[in-house]
Parts: structure tokens; C-alpha cells; sequence
């Protein structure tokens, strides 16, 4: 179980960088929009089939944490667009985020107890790392609007952090 | 005779001695997911006054228990520094924000 949670998770990644590097044209700045608000979004439903599912203190702290900031990170997103006036842009990246993004849920929904949590945790960290390495090679350096990519740099921030925190949740659960 | 004389020279040191400095307030301000530089000259009884400026919830929190502050955004909150000693504090929610205070009898 363990090893085709690990499997899935690493094709998920594989599936993350290999379709934001695989993009032939750069993507602008409506398509990075869309793409980064789309992670977050995959991940707060993610934190709240968690919220539904779990009974770990850990992994519930963990999964509130992730609603509040992926919410406020998306709500500084729009925000900016507005005032940009720019129209996120959906696009083959954001479309096979969503995909994978889904497809977890539906697997995880069959989970239960301690291996829904161990599940969850360790693709929140695989999930970080993936997003944070599209955001480093394809994301922040395309990203043309100063006040996006400075967005995007914090958003690189937190989701390194997220990270790190994953990886403790996940560690705490074995 | 002797207690006498140490009861003198108690006063006589408390008349010489300047009275304590008036406790100061201190703002550490969180931006970008991160903790502003702290304060240099700190002493017991100071009170750091937590700012923070970012869109998300932050805490500052001792690593060894003395104070655990939540901070939503754009709160502010108080902590009155009780003892002498260096403090490294952090962020529940984001470990790797960290920072450190020193404080001074």
C-alpha cells in the first residue's frame, strides 16, 4: 500500500514538472496566474477531504494550516489579477494539475485511519516539492509583471515551508 | 554591630544606585514570511510588541515555552520578557521562520 502511495505520488510529480517544462511556448503571465491559483486550490481540497476524513490532532492543525494560507495566498492572486486587469488563462499545465489533483482525491477516499493520514502526508510533501520546483524553473523566471513574480516568490516561500512542515507531519507518522 | 554596618552600607548602595531604566517597548514586525531583526539592548521587564504584516497566520513562540503568541494577519500582541537570557523563537506554523531574543538582567 505504502509503495503504490510512494509510486503514485512520484508519478504525480514527474507528471507536475514534466508538463510545466514540456510546454512549448513559455507560458504568460494568465497562464502562470491560472497555474498557481490552481495549485493552490488542489491543495485546500486535498486539506479539506483531510479535515473530513482524519482524527490525527497532527495531520487536522496541518490541513487547517494549508486552508488558511493557500486561501490567502489566492486571495492576494485575485486581488492582483484584478487590479492587473488580467483574466487567468486555463491552460494543458493547470489542466493536468487538476487531473492529478482529482484522481488523489478519489484514491484517498478510499483510505481510512492511519493510512488515509500517512497518505495524505506524504504526498502533501511530494505535492510541495513538485510545485515548488515549477515555480523555481518555469514559474518565477517566466512570470513577465514585477508584482506577480513577487507573489510568486512568497509564494515559493510558503510552500517551502509547507514542505518542510509535511515532512515533519509525515516522519511523526511512521 | 556587623548587621548594623551591612544595613548601612545597603542604603548607602541603594542611595548611589540610579533606579532601573523604565521598561521599553519593542516592535518586531513579520513581512514575507519572515521575522523583522530584533531588538539589541533588551532587559527583563521590556515588552516586545509583535506586528505582523504578512497575509498569513504566524505565531511567535519560544523554543523553550516561555511565551506562545498567536498572531493572525495584521494582528499585533504583547510579551513581556521575565527573565534574562537568550530566547530563539519560531514559528509553529512555518519552523524555518525563526529568531532570536536577548535579553539582559
Amino acid at each position: 500500500m505504502i509503495r503504490r502511495t510512494l509510486l503514485a505520488a512520484a508519478a504525480f510529480a514527474l507528471t507536475l514538472s514534466g508538463a510545466a517544462l514540456a510546454q512549448a511556448a513559455k507560458p504568460n503571465d494568465a497562464q502562470i496566474a491560472h497555474i498557481a491559483y490552481t495549485a493552490g486550490v488542489i491543495d485546500i481540497a486535498a486539506a479539506k477531504q483531510a479535515l473530513k476524513k482524519s482524527h490525527n490532532k497532527q495531520v487536522l492543525d496541518f490541513a487547517n494550516e494549508m486552508v488558511r494560507d493557500h486561501t490567502a495566498v489566492n486571495d492576494k492572486a485575485l486581488a492582483l489579477v484584478k487590479k492587473l486587469g488580467v483574466t487567468p488563462q486555463d491552460n494543458p499545465t493547470s489542466q493536468s494539475l487538476k487531473a492529478a489533483g482529482d484522481a488523489k482525491l478519489k484514491d484517498f477516499a478510499k483510505l481510512s485511519g492511519k493510512a488515509f493520514d500517512k497518505a495524505y502526508a506524504n504526498n502533501e510533501v511530494a505535492y510541495h516539492k513538485a510545485v515548488n520546483g515549477a515555480l523555481q524553473t518555469t514559474l518565477i523566471p517566466d512570470a513577465k509583471n514585477a508584482e506577480l513574480k513577487s507573489l510568486l516568490q512568497t509564494g515559493l516561500k510558503l510552500f517551502t515551508e509547507h514542505q518542510h512542515h509535511a515532512e515533519m507531519l509525515a516522519a511523526g507518522l511512521k | 554591630m556587623a548587621a548594623a554596618a551591612g544595613l548601612a552600607l545597603l542604603s548607602l548602595a541603594a542611595c548611589n544606585r540610579a533606579p532601573p531604566p523604565a521598561p521599553k517597548t519593542y516592535q518586531v514586525t513579520i513581512a514575507n514570511m519572515a521575522y523583522g531583526p530584533t531588538p539589541s539592548g533588551l532587559r527583563t521587564g521590556d515588552v516586545i510588541e509583535w506586528v505582523n504584516n504578512d497575509i498569513f497566520q504566524h505565531t511567535a513562540t519560544a523554543k523553550d515555552g516561555s511565551f506562545d503568541v498567536d498572531l493572525p494577519p495584521q494582528a499585533h500582541a504583547r510579551t513581556v520578557l521575565k527573565a534574562p537570557g537568550v530566547v530563539a523563537f519560531y514559528c509553529r506554523y512555518h519552523p524555518g521562520m525563526t529568531g532570536k531574543l536577548v535579553v539582559a538582567g
